[in-house]
């Protein structure tokens, strides 16, 4: 699963040169825009560089998180050459599944209580988040992509945003608009000084946890048994199959892993964000998709490339481009537009060819 | 050992397979000749479960099978070294191997299954830890035909061995075969390569669109004034 899949790049739209250099020259002015502002706005504000560097770390803690839902995307991409725009959503109700574990510890008493007991609690939390989008997600492959499988792939494609759709509006009429508050245990709030830089302990916690869970993915991906079976099962079905893997299982099993991934993400984007609520996952989904994409997607290490760099793209732009905070998400998708027309199989995909010795 | 029967097999409307009739015995290397497009691949995939027949039955050891999904079929003990190789080519030459041998739990056993194939072709011993990609076009026939052993099948399906190699490693390769079965492994061998082919194979069947024109012994069908005009080469 180390690269883009085979016939998706390889089929290339061709465009009239002319509308090429049209785009092309649009993407370099946008370019030149952001090189204007960033040397206008962002160098002449004359920041410290501490200042630049707390805004580095928020960038990589949220980094992290979008690396957790980006990788999602790009196994699911790197297996059946679709895009699961209903993750975003399956991270959601992780993080609403953390919020309630959250409530249930709060009220046991435990996040309240010594160290270790906090620390068992929120582990308990991710983990029920995980469960929640696990569930969400092994559904959604069983009821929404599994029985168009073999179908044109638009198809699947618009059977995924219908359940990004059912799955925001459910959660939706079931708890409502209001959003569900993230209550910080006492002991995570805070943080501490290094060099002149604040790091806030709950950021720190959120990098820590995301870096080992890729850690683990990768792990899985490349030294278990199923994980060969899931790169094999992304090069060549048919093969697989002569190799005795069922490949539905295997499938599966890629939900799975992506889920879990997406609701640890969720929680931590729970805390991370302070709320929870119906469409908290639309944006940030978007965001990972992006990441994957600017990573190459069906590429795992581009995925979690893709992620850091754009968020410490995102963290760090509002200030370098002098754009108020609350339009931060532009970037996030003036990256991809840029992504999209300069180099579209992404920064580690491979300019991938059908041929085969 | 293996009984088609009757079978139809169709690519939506074309009707591929024509009602093909074939048996394996235990202990045979049989042989499967025909010119490009008579069905000999199609025959193979019908048998390994990637495709399936719309009418007519496959027996193995008994036991229907034409009904079953590919993987369980690699289960009971049918392997498949198909059309092109198909190698991973993003996996490394041991990842190959080792999903060769995917349904076995039998770790120590599985190191001398590799062993094994390692001595019966020692290029891929020099190239474990490369990508499958990487390989030559004949060291990937190698690998293809050492990872369908990997499964210690007891029927092995062998498409095309010698397609796209030089003759020395044509010749190579049939030597390895004739080992491999009599090391106790019952062939299905599709071949263009009709001289080889026949030449070590027990009993052939000569196929042209889609229904099975000849049967008999390998020396028989090779003697047939049929075969050795379309064949042969006169
Ligand atoms: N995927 C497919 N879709 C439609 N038709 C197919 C497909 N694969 C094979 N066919 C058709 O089925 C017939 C049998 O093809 P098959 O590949 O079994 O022939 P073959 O005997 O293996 O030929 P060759 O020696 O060239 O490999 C051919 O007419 C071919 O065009
Ligand atoms: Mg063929």
């Amino acid at each position: 699963m180390a690269v883009t899949t085979y016939s998706s790049t390889s089929v290339r739209f061709r465009q009239k040169t002319t509308t090429r250099w049209l785009v092309r020259g649009l993407g370099v002015l946008i370019l030149a825009l952001v090189a204007w502002r960033v040397v206008t706005v962002g160098l002449a504000e004359g920041y410290p560089a501490t200042f630049w560097m707390s805004q580095l770390i928020n960038g990589l803690v949220l980094g992290g998180v979008y690396a957790l839902v980006a990788l999602g995307y790009t196994l699911v991409y790197g297996i059946l050459l679709m895009i699961n725009f209903a993750h975003g959503d399956v991270m959601m109700i992780g993080g609403f599944t953390g919020f309630f574990a959250l409530q249930f510890f709060m009220a046991l008493g435990w996040l309240q209580g010594p160290a270790a007991l906090v620390a068992l609690a929120l582990i308990l939390i991710v983990a029920a988040g995980m469960f929640g989008s696990v569930l969400t997600g092994v559904t959604l492959e069983r009821v929404a992509y599994r029985p168009l499988r073999g179908a044109p792939r638009l198809v699947p494609l618009i059977s995924a945003i219908g359940a990004s759709l059912f799955l925001q509006y459910s959660v939706l009429l079931i708890f409502g608009v209001s959003p569900r508050v993230y209550q910080k245990p006492a002991l995570i709030e805070g943080g501490f000084r290094a060099g002149g830089v604040f790091v806030p302990y709950t950021g720190l916690i959120i990098f820590v946890t995301s870096l080992f869970l890729m850690l683990m993915l990768y792990l899985i991906v490349q030294r278990t048994k199923l994980g060969r079976a899931m790169r094999a099962v992304a090069e060549d079905k048919g093969t697989a199959a002569l190799m005795g893997i069922d490949v539905d299982r295997v499938i599966v099993f890629t939900f799975i892993l992506g889920s879990a991934l997406a609701g640890a993400a969720g929680v931590m984007l729970g805390f991370h964000n302070t709320v929870v609520k119906f469409n908290s996952g639309f944006i940030p989904g978007l965001k990972a998709f992006t990441a994957a994409v600017l990573g190459g997607i069906g590429n795992i290490p581009g995925a979690m490339v893709g992620a850091l760099l754009l968020g410490v793209i995102e963290a760090i732009g509002p200030s370098a481009l002098g754009i108020p905070t609350e339009y931060k998400d532009i970037i996030a998708f003036t990256v991809l537009v840029l992504i999209l027309i300069f180099r579209p199989s992404g920064l580690l995909g491979e300019v991938v060819s059908e041929k085969r010795a | 050992m293996l009984v088609l029967d009757q079978i139809h097999t169709y690519y939506d409307r074309i009707h591929a397979l024509k009602g093909v009739s074939l048996t394996v015995d235990k202990g045979e290397i049989v042989t499967l000749i025909g010119s490009n497009g008579a069905g000999k691949t199609t025959t193979l995939r019908t048998i390994s479960g990637l495709l399936h027949p719309r009418m007519g039955s496959i027996y193995f050891e008994g036991q229907p099978i034409d009904h079953l999904p590919a993987h369980e079929i690699t289960r009971l003990g049918i392997s498949q070294s198909p059309e092109g190789r198909k190698i991973f080519a993003r996996l490394t030459v041991r990842e190959n191997l080792e999903l060769g041998a995917f349904t076995r739990t039998d770790r120590a056993a599985i190191r001398e299954d590799m062993e094994r194939v390692m001595e019966l072709f020692p290029r891929l011993r020099e190239r474990l830890n490369q990508r499958g990609g990487t390989l030559s076009g004949g060291e990937q026939q190698m690998l293809a035909i050492g990872r369908a052993l990997m499964s210690r099948p007891r029927l092995l399906l062998l498409d095309e061995p010698s397609m796209g190699l030089a003759p020395l490693l044509v010749d190579q390769i049939f030597r390895i075969i004739r080992n491999i079965n009599e090391q106790g492994t019952t062939i299905l061998l599709v071949e263009q390569n009709a001289h080889v082919a026949l030449s070590i194979a027990h009993r052939a069947y000569v196929m042209e669109t889609g229904v099975i024109v000849l049967e008999g012994p390998a020396a028989q069908v090779l003697a047939s004034p049929q075969v050795r005009e379309a064949y042969l080469g006169g």
